[in-house]
């Protein structure tokens, strides 16, 4: 990446055996060229311990075609369970962003440096870390167990979801405030309360907003999928339209489920930049 | 000059935080939350004696999970591996496709107009379909097993490092493209010399981050049949074996800090 400084390579054009050579992007040659083969190695042994039947494998190009075959035209006739399914989805994608949003303040400033004694800011950034390891449908399964099938396991879901994500973010913006105004607060004689809610809350609050925006369009994918494991939405009728080889009806709510994200996330691209 | 303000001024002077406009645009805020989240609460199909009967569940679930039974930690270990191994394959694969797509999708580089709209159109069907529908897809093509988890989370990566290659190419130095022409260079050598040097360091950086989210995409692969560490979440889960599924979540939270950990470095090493 970095040339050449100019007086270097003036002296050694200088010379007459010079020739050009290309900057590399990885200036040790070690990395270069223990990269490629390393990477080769690793690939080879990857695939050797991937238990793979080949034979299956190879039958699913024909029944590609099937599938496809029969998904095509996709069957919109349903349109009862569809709706009804797109509308649980919305429902728990507000529900679980309004919750989520109301958890993660608190923990983002149990999270905070600033705002928390030292040490004690793990516990908050403990509660982000585990509720951000783990991918929703896992969350998702366990709540199913917890609470029974339906939307509610779905909305705890999304709002631990929420709750991570916004989490870190907003602790990591309440830890980049501008003391000054904490400590004019203070001067004044304010209390933790009226610090947080004059000095810290107003500086925090654009990046809130934001990030809620953003997370209701997320919450709005990641419901489509938690339906998968039985918490409520369209993923369950989606993946019942799957299990019962039903795959243009499949198709059609794949197609909206895609359409409705690209619907959501240019409103929410549109509101975010408008904020900034 | 700033004239200091009268006893009588001072008096009436009463300081609010929103002007009079800003609190109406607050209240019918607010009103407009409460609203969609009344219908939403009164939409959505829930019981709610299970709803107030949660905590008691959810604790006795915990309960039932402590202490976790690491017996199981040789096949824990060699599933998480797979998961891994899934992860890297797929973002492996994912690049044969997401670098041409990111050629053509970007303006700048792409051969013809027309070409940046299918390039986009590629990217977007990719990103938005989630990695566990593309799973449901590939397994009931490909059948049961890793092939299907590695093909589901490819697909999903292509739309994912596509679109930001292709932001990466659109914010490139024309003056470096220029002067590869200048010196009558071919189509090749200046997307050698005058393209690809620039988006290096994006490259290998969005690779890096995408390796990461897909290390968390993979857990779940397996509760579709699609391999890796989720299908023994879905068996213990099945069988009622809470001490081995909190064994389980423990390796999954490990794994996923460590490659988070692990990219975070990374990146930090070729962004700079």
């Amino acid at each position: 990446m970095q040339a050449q400084a100019p007086g270097s390579a003036g002296a050694a054009q200088g010379r007459p055996d010079y020739r050009w050579k290309r900057p590399q992007f990885f200036t040790n040659p070690y990395v270069r060229w223990g990269l490629p083969v390393a990477g080769l190695a690793y690939l080879l042994w990857a695939i050797s311990t991937l238990s793979i039947n080949w034979n299956r494998v190879s039958a699913g190009i024909p029944r590609a075609g099937r599938i496809f075959g029969n998904a095509w035209p996709p069957d919109f006739s349903r349109s009862n369970l569809i709706i009804s399914g797109f509308t649980e989805s919305i429902q728990i994608a507000l529900l679980a962003t309004a919750l989520g949003l109301l958890i993660s303040v608190p923990i983002a400033l149990l999270a905070a440096k600033n705002i928390m004694p030292r040490g004690l800011h793990w516990f908050g950034r403990g509660i982000i870390i585990v509720a951000r390891s783990f991918h929703p449908v896992i969350v998702a399964i366990i709540f199913v167990k917890a609470v029974g099938l339906g939307p509610f396991a779905g909305v705890l879901t999304l709002t631990v979801y929420s709750l991570g994500f916004v989490g870190k973010l907003l602790a990591e913006a309440i830890e980049e405030i501008d003391e000054g105004q904490v400590e004019a607060m203070r001067a004044t004689g304010a209390g933790f309360i009226k610090v947080l809610l004059y000095a810290v809350f107003p500086q925090i609050l654009p990046r809130q907003v934001g990030l809620s925006i953003y997370q209701l369009d997320s919450n709005l994918r990641a419901s489509a999928v938690v339906g998968v494991v039985g918490a409520g939405g369209i993923g369950g009728t989606l993946m019942n339209s799957f299990r019962r080889f039903d795959y243009d009806f499949a198709l059609a709510i794949l197609l909206l489920i895609i359409a409705i994200i690209l619907v959501s996330e240019a409103i929410s691209g549109r509101l975010r930049s408008g904020l900034s | 000059m700033i004239r200091d303000p009268s006893l009588q001024e001072l008096k009436r002077y009463n300081w609010r935080r929103f002007t009079p406009a800003q609190r109406m645009g607050r209240y019918v805020a607010y009103l407009l939350t409460v609203i969609a989240l009344v219908w939403t609460i009164r939409g959505l199909d829930i019981y709610w004696p299970w709803v107030w009967d949660s905590p008691v569940q959810m604790a006795d679930l915990f309960r039932r999970m402590y202490p976790p039974d690491f017996a199981n930690m040789r096949e824990i270990l060699r599933v998480l591996m797979e998961t891994i191994n899934i992860a890297t394959l797929a973002t492996l694969l994912s690049l044969f496709f997401a670098i041409p797509t990111a050629y053509i999708a970007a303006r700048n580089t792409s051969p013809h107009p027309l070409l940046v709209w299918v390039g986009r159109f590629i990217l977007v069907s990719s990103r938005s379909v989630n990695t566990i529908i593309w799973a449901l897809l590939f397994v009931a093509i490909f059948g049961p097993g890793a092939v299907a988890g590695v093909l589901a989370v490819a697909f999903r990566s292509v739309g994912f490092i596509g679109k930001l290659m292709a932001e990466a190419v659109e914010e490139i130095d024309p003056a470096q493209v220029e002067a590869m022409k200048a010196t009558g260079a071919g189509p090749g050598k200046v997307l050698m010399y005058g393209i690809v040097p620039q988006v290096m360091p994006a490259f290998f950086a969005v690779t890096i981050l995408r390796w990461d989210i897909n290390i968390r995409e993979s857990t779940v692969l397996g509760l579709v049949g699609a391999g890796g560490i989720g299908l023994i979440l879905q068996g213990s889960i099945d069988m009622f074996a809470w001490r081995q599924v909190a064994a389980i979540l423990i390796a999954i939270m490990v794994v996923v800090v460590l490659a988070e950990i692990v990219s975070a470095w990374l990146r930090s090493k070729v962004l700079d």
